[in-house]
């Protein structure tokens, strides 16, 4: 055991080898969220109408970075499918290294790659306009948080990618989740346009308090998903903190006991 | 002492719809090389995965250096070694990075698992591709990198599942040849293959499994005998026929059997009974179109221990993909 962190460490320093030797996971890994950016600036948010001060790009761009993280599930799944499949995992099962080590480590490659397309993302939007007006702690603050709720999405999918094996349905499995999470949100588009039943679950959503802490951190008041005076709405922060906190207390005993119990 | 023993071992899947191992017991004798002989779901990944711990049986026990391979698994990986059918290295990685990644894993630190990285790259002659990711790499070039990170620590017992299968002749000869030098160092080796040739080359004794248990064992002559050693085969024009024969039975001394041209007879001195029937053929100016000494196949041992050809034994159901046999 008192090899623990080092195996941890090992097994993440492995992801940024991986970066290093194969750069074009960087430029994948953002090249689609660049995509949203510049679509929903210039295609959609010349019709889409909002009072915003600066222009919709400053509440589409919080959108954007939490669609981004919010993708860490399904690429932590297919990453981890991918080892199960090559049989990667087998041998290091076969390796006396602590159990949680494998995927606890890969938990932080994935969160390592994340502040690298954050990054990105960042300089992207502010290339296209974005300007934080909240000052340096709230904003930094708010990146924070991203990365959390990245890390926290992480978990699932580990369990996703040890449960589905494959690594093509975990694709499809990764996308079925994230899409309608985040597209069922305040992230592009106000909630009150949507039908009653749409709009609670769009407001419970945590891509949406996810959204509106992110818009608040980065000094917006946050009209745009506001609409009812839902709870989640009006305490973003909290609620997406607790969102947060209960992701990673139920998923991660989950997926590490799944780990070692797996067998196939 | 036995090194390897795995005693009764069952293990089924899809809840008893699918058995992969049906009361299995082997055992390895320390410093030999055991070769587990069975065609494809025979149970022979199923078996090493017990061994290795990374499969739990149904029941039944195994003990790996005298220790309780369920009771024990994080102590039987210390002294284990693995190398299994696919390559099971990071490929986006180089081979240099893999193994000081392994080394690291096995907690060598850094230092030692640099020099032992470059060690075994030169060893298994990979020092030139040492810095190309592994995706380059030709078929043998994996299986050996493969076969090297799973040497990190010297393992005192080594289990290969199918170390040549999908190799060109080239690339198991080489394999072999390592796996030769390997045991001249003193290692306890499982070995499993669908080749009897492999089997023949590399091990002192050999395990034949069929539908998940052991059919027969002993070593590759004693399990030759029972299967009927090498033939003589020769193919001869027409005409040539009678006389080719006579030469054949005398020189075998056994009956011989005609298809076409073709004659052939079992012998018990291999190739001097080639080349005897080869100057006796010359003797009579007879040119035979083909000659050799034919060896018995996985399929010939199958047929005679089984009376079935050597088949893929696990029916899968055709409707559910996943969860069979790994």
């Amino acid at each position: 055991m008192k090899y623990a962190i080092s195996d941890v460490l090992t097994i993440t320093k492995r992801q940024l080898l991986q970066l290093a030797r194969v750069p074009e996971i960087l430029v994948f890994s953002t090249i689609q969220p660049v995509m949203f950016v510049l679509l929903f600036r210039y295609v959609f948010g010349g019709s889409i109408e909002s009072d915003q001060p600066g222009g919709y790009v400053q509440l589409l761009m919080p959108g954007i970075f939490v669609q981004t993280v919010a993708f860490t599930l399904a690429s932590t799944a297919i990453g981890l499918a991918e080892d199960m499949k090559k049989g990667l995992i087998d041998r290091f099962r076969s390796l006396p290294i602590s159990r949680g080590a494998v995927i606890i480590g890969r938990t932080f490659g994935d969160a390592l790659l994340n502040i690298l397309v954050l990054v990105v993302m960042a300089l992207a939007g502010f290339a296209v306009g974005w300007r934080p007006t909240s000052g340096i702690v709230q904003t930094t603050l708010a990146f924070l948080f991203l990365f959390m709720f990245g890390y926290a999405l992480s978990w699932i999918g580990i369990l996703v990618g040890l449960s589905v094996k494959e690594a093509r349905t975990v694709q499809s499995v990764g996308f079925l989740v994230t899409f309608p999470l985040t597209f069922l949100s305040n992230a592009f588009a106000p909630t009150t346009g949507m039908p009653r039943a749409l709009q609670y679950f769009a407001e419970w959503n945590p891509v949406s308090t996810m959204v509106a802490a992110c818009r608040q951190l980065f000094g917006l008041e946050n009209k745009f998903g506001a609409t009812a005076n839902s709870w989640p709405s009006q305490y973003p922060l909290e609620t997406s903190l607790f969102y947060m906190v209960l992701l990673m207390v139920i998923f991660i005993p989950l997926s590490i006991r799944k780990y070692k119990n797996f067998s196939s | 002492m036995k090194s390897v023993i795995a005693e009764n071992l069952v293990k089924t899947y899809r809840k008893g719809e699918v058995i992969a191992l049906n009361d299995l017991s082997l055992d390895v004798e320390e410093g030999t090389v055991l070769g587990v002989l069975g065609p494809n779901g025979a149970g022979k990944t199923t078996t090493v995965r017990i061994l290795a711990t990374l499969l739990k049986p149904d029941s039944g026990h195994a003990t790996v250096a005298g220790i309780d391979v369920l009771k024990n698994p994080d102590k039987v990986r210390e002294l284990i070694g693995l190398s299994g059918q696919y390559a099971a290295v990071d490929e986006t990685l180089t081979g240099w990075d893999n193994l000081v990644m392994f080394g690291r894993l096995y907690h060598l630190g850094r230092q030692p698992s640099i020099d032992r990285a470059n060690e075994l790259l030169e060893r298994f002659e990979l020092t030139e591709a040492a810095r190309r990711p592994i995706k380059t790499y030709s078929g043998g070039m994996r299986r050996r990198l493969d076969l090297a990170a799973s040497l990190i620590v010297k393992p005192k017992i080594l289990f290969l599942d199918e170390p040549t299968t999908g190799l060109d002749p080239r690339g198991r000869q080489d394999m072999w040849l390592t796996i030769q030098e390997l045991v001249k160092g003193g290692v306890t080796l499982l070995l499993t293959t669908q080749y009897l040739e492999e089997a023949d080359q590399l091990a002192d004794e050999i395990a034949v499994i069929d539908r998940g248990t052991v059919i027969a064992r002993g070593t590759s002559d004693a399990l030759k005998m029972q299967v009927g050693g090498e033939r003589l085969e020769i193919t001869v024009d027409n005409a040539d026929v009678a006389a080719a024969q006579e030469i054949v039975a005398r020189i075998s001394g056994n009956a011989t059997h005609l298809e076409l041209r073709t004659i052939s007879a079992p012998v018990s001195t291999g190739s001097i009974a080639l080349m005897d029937t080869l100057r006796a053929l010359d003797v009579a100016k007879i040119h035979p179109l083909d000659i050799g000494l034919k060896r018995p196949s996985l399929d010939d041992v199958f047929l005679s221990l089984t009376g079935h050809v050597a088949e893929e034994t696990v029916v899968e159901p055709i409707k559910k993909k996943r969860g069979g046999k790994k």
